[in-house]
């Protein structure tokens, strides 16, 4: 097993510096110098030349990199042109701020997606079928920013019964984060409830087409018992390895929706990054996403092999 | 949002043309892929005969009929500047339209032929692709897209590249594994051992069992890069002013939520119907091209 | 029941008495600030939050008037190269230091001297500082600069504690410390600012609340519905097409005030190989295309008429704007007659620039359908802000859509934008008469003296459109009703002196 993992540790490596040139160049190649981006109103051009020899943006780009790469092992990953703050405080600000919000959404789609997936399977081609299947297909084709938008429009501006924007831990204020934090959560985790929908059903399927199910059935258990005891945690394996790949993409998804909602993580830290040139804060982050990403599909992996006997034999 | 295409098996090519009568018969059969294939259908026709329906000029203002509601004149309203909604969806239409297949055609040119190079050749060749398409994956899917438009410029032909290349390893993954499952069938091994020139093989044996998969995934990919066309256009990053695309008209709408809400209720709801479209097409494909369900 | 009822009404009562012993205050930005350093700091918001950190030698009434803050008086040598002020002796900084004019003139130095200063171009003016006493400070300048004392009303009268400032030198904005009502606590990036009241301040009756908290909640709509909801007690920026929904709410109240700045396009004359058209070269097109635009329907149109029409670098309620050149009505005959004078009278093709952001593209399409009507095709060409502004300063352009957020003088709104080798001269104009007018308002110290000069520039200006000058916005604010006391200002500043929740 720890040989299974280190392996795949190894073939992370590449990737992650492949990663991270490519990054690097695409954001050398961004047209708009950055130093005169900040400036604003204020161009002195001798403050913006000092700035540019400061922050060595006149240096080769290899070597830019080097440098960067080489400061970013020993934990530097430089500092925001805007603010000045370190890249690495920044990350490590908003890392819980989008960590909260998907878990949320991952409870959401769990929530939503696995009883209506099981439901589905069991009732196949039922008119509870064809409703779970349409409402799951709906969920995938609904842009989640208009969702959104409109969810604002309804329950916070007609209705005033949430607050549109902001973002309050939930360790701090239990009850005012959950309000905040709903709608997003909610926004954020249809389209994987639909996801997770579709490929409870298909698993579920399967299963309850197997032997064993149909052995469970004529010892004369009951259905439910045959439905949750059996066929389910039998099902679950794949889920279970989607739910983690899902959660990389959840961090993804987070992008429009806290830009929506003016929630000050992750992804709003990347938009506005791009959008103001601040060259240390995108790598940094994609840097930092990436990393997480991989180690999320490792994670995947993992539970996959641990959870299915014969391939932990292999491992 | 993935739709991983699961384990097409390989036919046997000799089959190939008597199945491909299953496969219409089944696919007309499918109820959800015709209502798919109709909304689908519906908004193309609509994209393509925009210059000849009787509508009014998509950037005719209108000083005296700024945001106002949806009325006989407007039936869906008019816009921030006094300009007809209604005529400016059906041109959006062929924005978001455009954008959908046009990057999706650029991820496919792209996906396929590397995907069949890494799957046939294996090697470094291999290596180097699956390492390149392993770091495409790993940064997110928009944070890339948004990225890419960003340094390529604002506008509708680089959001579409943007996309494209974003969407380019989904195709790159699912070549390479179809092609690797088809290199191991006996035929094929034949094939390669009388001495088949390469590129025929490729031709007559891979490039078939490669393309109903990637059909699959490209009808959904279709609906996939229409959100994100939209959602770059939401940003400022995809259809410039003056030219709509629906994601660019909810972007401008979301000004005016309180006093226009129609603004932002049509480019809405006609994304969800064409991804809607997309999707239940992909899906009927699938199980029409997939030989296990009879 | 009647006694949940009568729990719930006491516990309301408990909760707004504790809230009259703790008052926060929450003001929703449009934007995050960026450096809070007042000597690198680039943000219009930045200086909203200076409002309530930081103190300035003066500060400006709302009619532009200088008035005095940190010091109490000034005075002007009779041959205008020397600045003497008094300052106030009850005022200490954030950390304690106590402040003097000593502290001025190591304040003066840093904005000079930190190789990241944006201030150089502001007090570039001043040769040394003489420090006459431990409350008196005199500046010498290298040559008379009427400007100079305006600058003091904003970030370059910003007065920072020394002491903290070389210890912490260019990461001094991580964690500011100046001498206003409130001092810093602590700043989540795109989420939060907060300050809490200064306990030594030396005005700090007039000062009710004890922290304020300001927002960045870029969203119109959002932000809107943060104020309806009680969430934020002040809202910076209400958008004008908003105006309406607001003033019919019982939950706001609207304030405004026409700001300094102005808002334009700008010309490509003489910037490089694409200013070699009709558009650099020949002032008629030009004219041709400001006659064609009714700059009150665009008011209308794109902002509800809430802002204010304009020609000229300065607002017409401004007592700068040159009374004389009034905003041109629409005039299509005329402009096609200059358009056939010039030798296009099939009209001809402009290419605009315009950030991609709601705004400047609603305003840029306006144009475009106003001046179709006299021949004029527009195409909108949309960049990032960060790429237009690189096209622009290296003359990648043919007309630009930009504005300015304005200066307490009138120097600062008009001098860099259009005299040979000016900062901001992106249009690379050039008129030896202009930069000779400009040059003596900025020397002279005489109000009406300069007043002649800026109207006689701008009447050159209107001829040769450098910059065609389209309108100027207001700052529109949201207030919660239970606020009172709030004044409105050109600057669009928060100054929160006097302020309060009402009883």
């Amino acid at each position: 097993m720890l040989n299974f993992v280190l392996r795949r540790l190894v073939i992370a490596i590449p990737t992650i510096i492949l990663i991270s040139i490519f990054v690097f160049t695409l954001q050398k190649l961004l047209p708009g110098d950055p130093v005169l981006a900040m400036a604003g109103e204020e161009r002195d051009p001798q403050v913006l030349e000092y700035l540019r020899e400061k922050y060595r943006l006149n240096d080769p780009i290899p070597i830019q990199y080097l440098n960067w790469i080489g400061n970013a092992l020993r934990g530097d990953l430089g500092i925001s042109l805007r603010t000045n703050q370190p890249v690495l405080d920044l990350i490590l600000e908003k890392l819980p701020v989008t960590f909260q919000l998907a878990v949320m959404a991952m409870i959401i789609a769990l929530l939503i997606g696995i009883p209506a997936g099981i439901l589905s399977a069991v009732k196949k081609g039922t008119f509870i079928d064809y409703c779970a299947n349409a409402i799951a297909l709906s969920g995938l084709s609904i842009p989640n920013f208009w969702l959104g938008i409109m969810l604002i429009l309804l329950i916070s501006v007609k209705w005033q019964l949430l607050p549109a924007s902001g973002f309050v831990s939930i360790f701090e204020d239990p009850l005012r984060s959950m309000s905040v934090m709903i709608m997003p959560a909610f926004v954020l985790g249809t389209a994987l409830a639909a996801t997770l929908m579709r490929h409870t059903r298909s698993a579920m399927l399967d299963v309850l087409k197997s032997d064993y199910v149909r052995t469970a059935r004529a010892k004369g258990l009951q259905e439910r018992t045959v439905i949750l005891k059996h066929a389910f945690r039998n099902a679950a394996t794949p889920i279970v390895t989607l739910t983690a790949l899902l959660f990389g993409e959840l961090i993804a998804g987070a992008v429009l929706t806290e830009q929506i909602f003016t929630i000050p993580g992750f992804g709003k830290l990347i938009v506005d990054a791009v959008f103001n040139r601040d060259y240390a804060v995108v790598q940094g982050v994609v840097l930092v996403t990436a990393v997480g990403f991989i180690l999320m599909n490792l994670i995947a992996d993992v539970a996959y092999v641990l959870l299915n006997p014969k391939l932990r034999n292999l491992a | 949002m993935t739709h991983a295409s699961e384990n097409v098996s390989v036919p046997d090519p000799i089959l190939v043309a008597k199945r491909e009568n299953r496969v219409w018969k089944k696919f007309r059969t499918h109820r959800s892929a015709m209502v798919g294939g109709g909304l689908a259908l519906f908004f193309v026709v609509v994209a393509l005969f925009a210059p000849i329906l009787p509508i009014d000029d998509p950037a005719a203002t209108d000083w005296m009929a700024v945001r106002k509601a949806p009325s006989l004149a407007h039936p869906f309203g008019t816009d921030e500047i006094g300009r007809d909604v209604l005529s400016r969806m059906i041109w959006g239409a062929q924005a978001s339209l455009l954008a959908g297949v046009v990057s999706v055609a650029i991820a496919i040119g792209l996906g396929v032929p590397l995907g069949i190079l890494a799957g046939y050749f294996s090697g470094w060749v291999d290596a180097v692709i699956s390492r390149c398409t392993e770091a495409l994956l790993a940064a997110p899917f928009l944070v890339l897209a948004i990225a890419l438009a960003a340094f390529l410029g604002p506008s509708l032909t680089n959001a579409m590249i943007a996309i494209g290349i974003s969407t380019t390893p989904i195709f790159i993954r699912l070549t390479r594994g179809q092609v690797l499952s088809v290199k191991a069938e006996d035929y094929v091994e034949s094939a390669r051992a009388v001495g088949l020139p390469t590129f025929k093989i490729l031709r007559r044996y891979i490039f078939p069992n490669v393309l109903p998969p990637v059909l699959v995934q490209g009808t959904l990919s279709v609906a996939t890069a229409i959100i994100a066309e939209a959602s770059l256009s939401f940003l400022g990053l995809g259809q410039q002013a003056p030219d709509p695309s629906w994601g660019q008209m909810l972007n401008i709408a979301k000004n005016y939520l309180h006093q226009a809400p129609w603004m932002a209720m049509w480019p809405g709801i006609a994304i969800f119907l064409v991804v809607l479209g997309f999707n239940l097409l992909g899906d009927g494909l699938r199980d029409a091209l997939d030989p296990r369900e009879k | 029941m009647k006694f949940t009822r009568n729990a719930l009404f006491i516990s309301l009562l408990t909760m707004t008495a504790m809230s009259a012993n703790a008052q926060d205050l929450r003001i929703g930005l449009q934007s995050d600030a960026d450096v809070l350093d007042p000597d690198q700091s680039r943000s219009f918001v930045g200086r909203i939050v200076y409002a309530s950190l930081c103190d300035k030698l003066v500060d400006i009434t709302p009619d532009l008037d200088i008035t005095p803050q940190l010091a109490s008086s000034w005075s002007w040598s009779a041959d205008g190269k020397a600045l003497t002020f008094k300052l106030r002796e009850d005022v200490v900084f954030h950390d304690g230091t106590p402040f003097n004019a000593e502290a001025v003139a190591r304040n003066l130095a840093r904005s000079q001297m930190l190789p990241e200063s944006r201030r150089k171009s502001e007090v570039s003016s001043i040769e040394d500082t003489t420090v006459l006493g431990e409350y008196e400070i005199r500046l010498n300048l290298k040559q008379p600069d009427s400007t100079l004392l305006a600058q003091f009303a904003d970030r370059s009268g910003m007065m920072i504690s020394p002491d903290a400032a070389d210890a912490a030198g260019k990461d001094f904005g991580l964690k500011p410390v100046c001498s206003g009502a409130f001092e810093f606590v602590e700043r989540i990036a795109q989420d939060r600012i907060v300050l809490k009241k200064f306990d030594n301040y030396w005005n700090k009756d007039a000062i009710h609340f004890d922290s304020v908290t300001f927002l960045p909640i870029p969203d119109n709509t959002v932000r809107l519905a943060n104020l309806l909801s009680g969430d934020i007690d002040i809202l910076d920026r209400l958008a004008a097409t908003d105006l309406n929904q607001a003033e019919a709410s019982d939950a706001v109240e609207v304030v405004r005030a026409v700001s300094l700045g102005w808002r334009g396009m700008t010309m490509n004359i003489g910037n490089g190989e694409r200013s070699n058209t009709p558009w650099g070269n020949d002032k008629r097109v030009r004219q041709a295309l400001s006659y064609s635009i009714d700059r009150n329907v665009l008011n209308n149109v794109v902002f509800n008429g809430a802002f204010a029409a304009g020609n000229q670098p300065f607002p017409p309620n401004s007592p700068w704007y040159d009374k004389e050149s009034p905003i041109p009505e629409r005039d299509i005959a005329k402009a096609k007659a200059l358009l056939t004078e010039a030798g296009y009278p099939d009209g001809l093709e402009l290419e605009i620039s315009v950030p991609n952001t709601n705004v400047p593209t609603q305003v840029t399409q306006v144009i475009q359908s106003m001046a179709k009507e006299v021949g004029i095709n527009i195409k909108l060409v949309t960049k990032e802000f960060a790429t237009l502004l690189a096209d622009d300063s290296v003359g990648n352009y043919q007309a630009s859509q930009l504005g300015w957020s304005g200066r307490v003088d009138p120097d600062g709104n008009i001098h860099q934008f259009v005299t040979t080798g000016g900062g901001i001269n992106d249009s690379v104009y050039s008129n030896a008469k202009v930069d000779e007018l400009l040059n003596a308002a900025r020397r002279s110290a005489d109000q009406e003296e300069r007043k002649i000069n800026y109207d006689a520039a701008t009447k050159i200006i209107l001829d040769e459109l450098p910059i065609i000058f389209l309108y100027h916005q207001s700052w529109i604010w949201g207030l919660s009703p239970k606020l009172k006391g709030f004044k409105s200002y050109p600057d669009g500043m928060i100054r929160l002196e006097d302020v309060s929740y009402a009883q």
